[in-house]
């Protein structure tokens, strides 16, 4: 047994082995793809018009991926060899899902896997039949391989501008819509890169021309034009006048879909930099955020609609929002105690408990005269400015940037402050936070207060949006949510909370299709953050010094190792 | 004059009765030290002095006032302040960023820089790391920093607790060495210390402490020649 096992290893090399486990595994992610329904719902929409549809794009990412994985993992330096690692591994993919294919062909898999019907093969085999689809698919993974070989291959510097090149056209078609109602104007220009489904082909071949183009100009550049922007200050205020006008002009720009797409990001946006200052400033775990979203939102609603068999208690909505937010405030201050004493997986647990308790009482019968049970609250007011009316998304957009504007702002200077100082030396060591001289208790119930204060504003704008709001609007994926876009945009930054809700909110609203599958992307994107990237997109600056100390520089070790002489 | 005092503490942890009945003074500009072995209730003191643990009995004052009736964090700002066992450092902030961290206590602004540089120029070392994340430094230079951290707080009464626990001896000397620096400068010190040998060198007075209570108590130089702590904890037979 053992001899032979020797022998067999010794038969196989290292690096043929790498080749099919990679393979192996870029085949059974394609499968899951497959099986899960993705290949049929994003059939759909089209990258590229009429030639590569996303579902498409998605196998080739898959296949270029893990080809590119393989040829890091060989460490191979030979050219040829590392092309035949690349097309085994596109070859073991796609003839993992040749083998599907076939195996369709005889079970009837569909008992099991709603989504394995002859449709979903057919768009397998891009409709060419059985056999000759099924060549097409392996040629197709074969040849994905054999690109990843060649990007690999390419000298570094022209190998990002590549990658980003092709990044820009995925990201291009994907958000046609979009950037065709952004540039409407630009009719000449829109026409020429877009069709009606997608880019077209020499729009696709532009644009991957100009972004490799610009990376490598900027490679060259950028440092010196960064520079340069940094150093003078004009430039520098008329960038940021320049956005501010930007941020305005936004939803008269994009229209009313994209202006409701925004409204969410910024909703999500005020909880986010709320939930930051709990989790990211103080270290607290919370994953009950969501309890002060939906008392912000019930406050208001409470006491503005006339749902109770009274007239609404308050006239307007700006009188209610100030104790939307103290209420707020006030359940983290409560919150807050009976945690104290607690870290780590009890706070999360307490405070998972606080947020399900707060839904189920929105929920209760008991409380049902007082604020609407499963009915919820209706006609709750909206905001008035003088004799205007905020109503539509477009005019919800600038009272949601207003509050980001303005939570932002106190969420920097807070950052700054002696608070901000405490909830640091807290979140890295109580114990000695507390020799500081620094009172825990106030210091903690301080950010669950402010934290929760900048949930309960989010909710009332929420409320007052939608006019009636409902208990289920209030589910733990809210909180999931926000935990999730503050992990992905990195902790304690509040760069990174914008980033983050644009990431996470925006993008999942712009690509309808997705919406089956946000989780499933919500959990990707975190497994992914934590693998390779752990202190979020944009980082704060004391997680990104503990992650990246005195790292040794790659790219010129894998210069220098590609230089070096055989 | 009598900076620290405590009388007759008595602490407990639940229902263990870890202080039965502690009482030690600490004089202004004297470094007093506190020996004993594992579990003699030494680290007990210190949290009982600094307001992390209440006694059930006894009072701890300092120059007369009585600290029971303030929290852990006003003791530090009255002048209390503790280096932490284990050389607790906040890891992930730079050796400049710990030190302002020290002065938590003290009002914005009031000379917290020019306080930085005599922490320097006491520990050249963490002035030519300052910008380097305290997670990094050697253990004596995380030692330095705590206690410059320390420091930084305008301790009317310095607490070390075991500042030579899982240092190389070289460092230990250089630790003691900046203890004896401090003493000079007026600082006055209570020290806690398994290293019974290095602490009553340096100390004036010393108590040992076993079970909860203190067994002896005198001035160094003789603690030095007591056949009990010859035997007990300097090894000598």
């Amino acid at each position: 047994m053992s001899t032979s096992r020797a022998t067999r290893k010794s038969t196989m090399p290292q690096w043929l082995k790498v080749a099919l486990q990679i393979g192996l595994v870029g085949g059974v992610v394609v499968v899951i793809i497959a099986l899960e329904g993705m290949i049929q719902a994003f059939n759909t929409r089209d990258i590229i018009g009429s030639v590569v549809a996303m579902s498409q794009a998605l196998l080739l990412i898959v296949f270029l991926g893990t080809a590119y994985i393989a040829i890091i993992r060989s460490k191979l330096t030979d050219f040829r060899r590392l092309l035949v690692v690349a097309v085994v591994v596109g070859l073991v993919s796609s003839a993992l899902l040749v083998a599907l294919i076939l195996l369709g062909q005889v079970l009837d898999l569909g008992n099991v896997f709603i989504n394995a019907t002859p449709a979903l093969y057919d768009l397998l085999t891009f409709k060419l039949g059985l056999a000759a689809g099924s060549i097409v698919l392996l040629v197709v993974g074969g040849v994905s391989g054999a690109a990843a070989a060649i990007i690999h291959a390419l000298p570094t510097r022209w190998r990002r501008s590549v990658i980003w090149g092709l990044v820009a056209v995925f990201a291009f078609g994907l958000l046609r819509d979009l950037i065709v109602t952004t540039f409407g104007g630009l009719t000449f220009l829109t026409g020429l890169l877009f069709l009606p489904n997608g880019l077209s082909v020499p729009g696709a071949i532009t644009l991957f021309v100009i972004f490799v183009a610009l990376d490598y100009f900027w490679s060259q550049r950028g440092a010196q034009i960064r520079s340069g922007i940094g150093a003078r200050k004009p430039v520098r205020s008329s960038l940021l006048i320049g956005g501010i006008i930007v941020l305005l002009l936004l939803p008269q720009i994009l229209g009313l879909y994209f202006s409701e797409v925004l409204d969410n990001v910024g909703l999500y946006l005020l909880m986010g930099l709320g939930l930051n200052i709990v989790v990211g400033f103080a270290g607290l775990l919370d994953l009950g955020y969501v309890a002060f979203f939906a008392i912000g939102a019930y406050t208001v609603g409470v006491l503005t609609s006339p749902d109770f068999g009274h007239a609404s208690i308050l006239t307007s909505w700006w009188f209610a929002l100030p104790f939307g937010v103290i209420a707020a405030f006030l359940a983290g201050t409560i919150l807050g105690i009976p945690v104290l004493k607690m870290r780590g997986d009890y706070l999360a647990i307490v405070t998972l408990g606080f947020g399900e308790i707060i839904r189920l009482l929105a929920l209760s019968d008991f409380l049902k005269p007082f604020i609407g049970g499963a009915q919820g609250v209706n006609d709750i007011l909206k905001p008035t400015i003088g004799p205007i009316q905020i109503s539509n998304p477009p005019e919800f957009y600038y009272l949601i940037l207003a509050g980001c504007l303005l939570v932002a702002f106190v969420a920097i200077r807070v950052k700054d402050s002696r608070l901000g100082r405490a909830w640091m030396a807290m979140r890295e060591d109580e114990d000695v936070a507390q020799a500081m001289g620094i009172n825990l208790v106030t210091t903690k119930l301080m950010a669950f207060a402010l934290g929760a204060s900048f949930g309960g504003l989010s909710g009332a704008i929420f409320g007052s949006k939608l006019t009636s709001i409902y208990p289920q609007s209030f589910n733990f994926f809210v909180s999931i949510n926000v935990l999730s876009l503050i992990i992905i945009g990195g902790m304690g930054s509040i760069p990174g909370v914008v980033v983050g809700a644009i990431a996470l909110v925006g993008l999942p609203e712009m690509l309808r299709e997705f919406s089956d599958y946000r989780y499933l992307f919500y959990g990707l994107a975190l497994v992914v953050m934590m693998l390779t990237r752990p202190e979020g997109l944009v980082p704060a600056a004391t997680v990104k010094r503990e992650l990246h100390e005195e790292e040794p520089q790659p790219e010129t070790l894998g210069e220098a190792a590609t230089a070096m002489p055989k | 004059m009598t900076a620290l005092e405590v009388h007759n503490v008595h602490t407990y942890y639940g229902h263990i009765h870890a202080l039965k009945g502690i009482s030690i003074t600490v004089d202004e500009g004297e470094i007093v030290t506190l020996i004993g072995g594992n579990g003699a209730g030494k680290s007990t003191t210190l949290k009982t002095i600094s307001g992390l643990l209440r006694p059930r009995e006894g009072y701890v004052k300092l120059y007369g006032e009585d600290l029971i009736d303030y929290a852990a964090h006003e003791i530090v700002s009255k002048g209390v302040v503790q280096v932490p066992e284990g050389r607790q450092v906040f890891a992930r902030l730079t050796v400049h960023e710990n030190l302002e961290m020290g002065a938590f206590s003290r009002p914005a602004g009031a000379g917290i820089r020019a306080d930085i540089e005599k922490v320097f120029t006491l520990f050249p070392r963490l002035k030519e790391r300052q910008k380097q994340v305290a997670g990094t430094l050697s253990g004596g230079e995380q030692q330095m920093l705590a206690m410059g951290r320390a420091l930084m707080a305008k301790p009317k009464i310095l607490l070390l607790d075991e500042p030579s626990m899982g240092l190389a001896p070289v460092l230990v000397d250089s630790i003691f060495d900046t203890i004896k620096q401090l003493h000079k400068e007026g600082t006055t010190i209570l020290l806690v210390e398994q290293n019974a040998r290095m602490a009553l060198q340096v100390a004036n007075r010393g108590y040992v402490i076993q079970t909860g209570e203190v067994i002896l108590s005198d001035t160094a130089d003789r603690l030095r020649e007591n056949q009990t702590v010859q035997k007990a904890y300097l090894g000598v037979s």
